[in-house]
């Protein structure tokens, strides 16, 4: 296969970027419906934000990868990624510092008296919220940095 | 009952399409008329057993009930654009790719050169 079949096979055509277009919005709901379902119902951090990250990989594939980097830059996809590690350590170092063990919500019981049954419940949230933001960015720029063949030009 | 009933014409209906499109991967002649067979039936045969699940659990109408067919509706509906639009890609890509139709002529004049 040559490179001019290659580069024709790449444009998907009016039909695909109206699909993508018209799914698009609702994979990203229901990637933020499985990670808010995430401590209570099958799903979680990690599933939802492999489906935010794929509703952007979509996008990248179906257009092309320009189109994709302006609607989610690498800058944004680095502070997003960045700050839901910091959600995620920061919620247990918080449960640590407030008296508790690491990663023991029921401590956060003293910044906002909800109980500790309903803490635990939350700060699972809290910390799925991170997982999933974390997992979107990582899903997102390994996709990008696989697709550009690994010469990422004009990121951040 | 009449619930019970609509649900399993509804999903054997489905799985009649889904063998009528595995009989059709298996022994159509190229690749084309494969993704024909499996794109259109797949789709149809997914969305009448998901319209199935969806008579089948409105079998005791309340709330929470009424969510979960709403869920399910909403996969159909997701199907309906999606299914189509994979089958175009693939078949838009591999024609560009160069892959050829099946075409009766070549065929017999294959067969008349063994």
């Amino acid at each position: 296969m040559t490179g001019e079949q290659m580069s024709k096979a790449g444009t998907s055509g009016i039909i695909v970027e109206m699909a993508v277009r018209i799914a698009t919005p609702f994979i990203q709901l229901f990637g933020m419906y499985v990670i808010a379902h995430g401590h209570y119902s099958p799903g979680g951090g990690f599933q939802g934000g492999v489906i935010l990250g794929s509703a952007f990989i979509l996008l990248g594939i179906a257009f092309n990868q320009e189109m994709a980097l302006r609607y989610f830059s690498e800058r944004v996809n680095s502070i997003l990624g960045s700050s839901g590690a910091l959600i995620y350590v920061g919620t247990a170092v918080v449960c640590a510092l407030l008296g508790g063990l690491f990663l023991d919500y029921s401590a956060l019981d003293r910044v906002l008296p909800l109980g500790p049954v309903e803490w635990r419940s939350m700060g699972i949230f809290v910390v799925e919220l991170g997982v999933g933001l974390a997992v979107m960015s990582i899903m997102t720029s390994l996709f990008w940095d696989l697709g550009s063949g690994g010469d990422l030009e004009k990121g951040l | 009952m009449i619930f019970d009933i609509v649900a399993a014409v509804f999903i054997v209906a489905g799985l009649v399409f889904f063998a009528l499109g595995v009989l059709g991967v298996l022994r159509f002649p190229d690749f084309f008329s494969r993704m024909h067979a499996a794109g259109k039936c797949d789709a149809l045969a997914a969305i009448l057993i998901i319209l199935g699940f969806m008579v089948y659990v409105l079998k005791d109408f309340s709330g929470p009930s009424l969510l979960v067919a709403l869920k399910i509706f909403f996969i159909a509906i997701f199907i309906f654009v999606a299914s189509p639009t994979a089958t175009h890609a693939l078949v838009k890509t591999a024609l560009l790719l160069g892959a050829k139709p099946w075409s009766r002529q070549e065929w017999l004049e294959r067969r008349r050169q063994k």
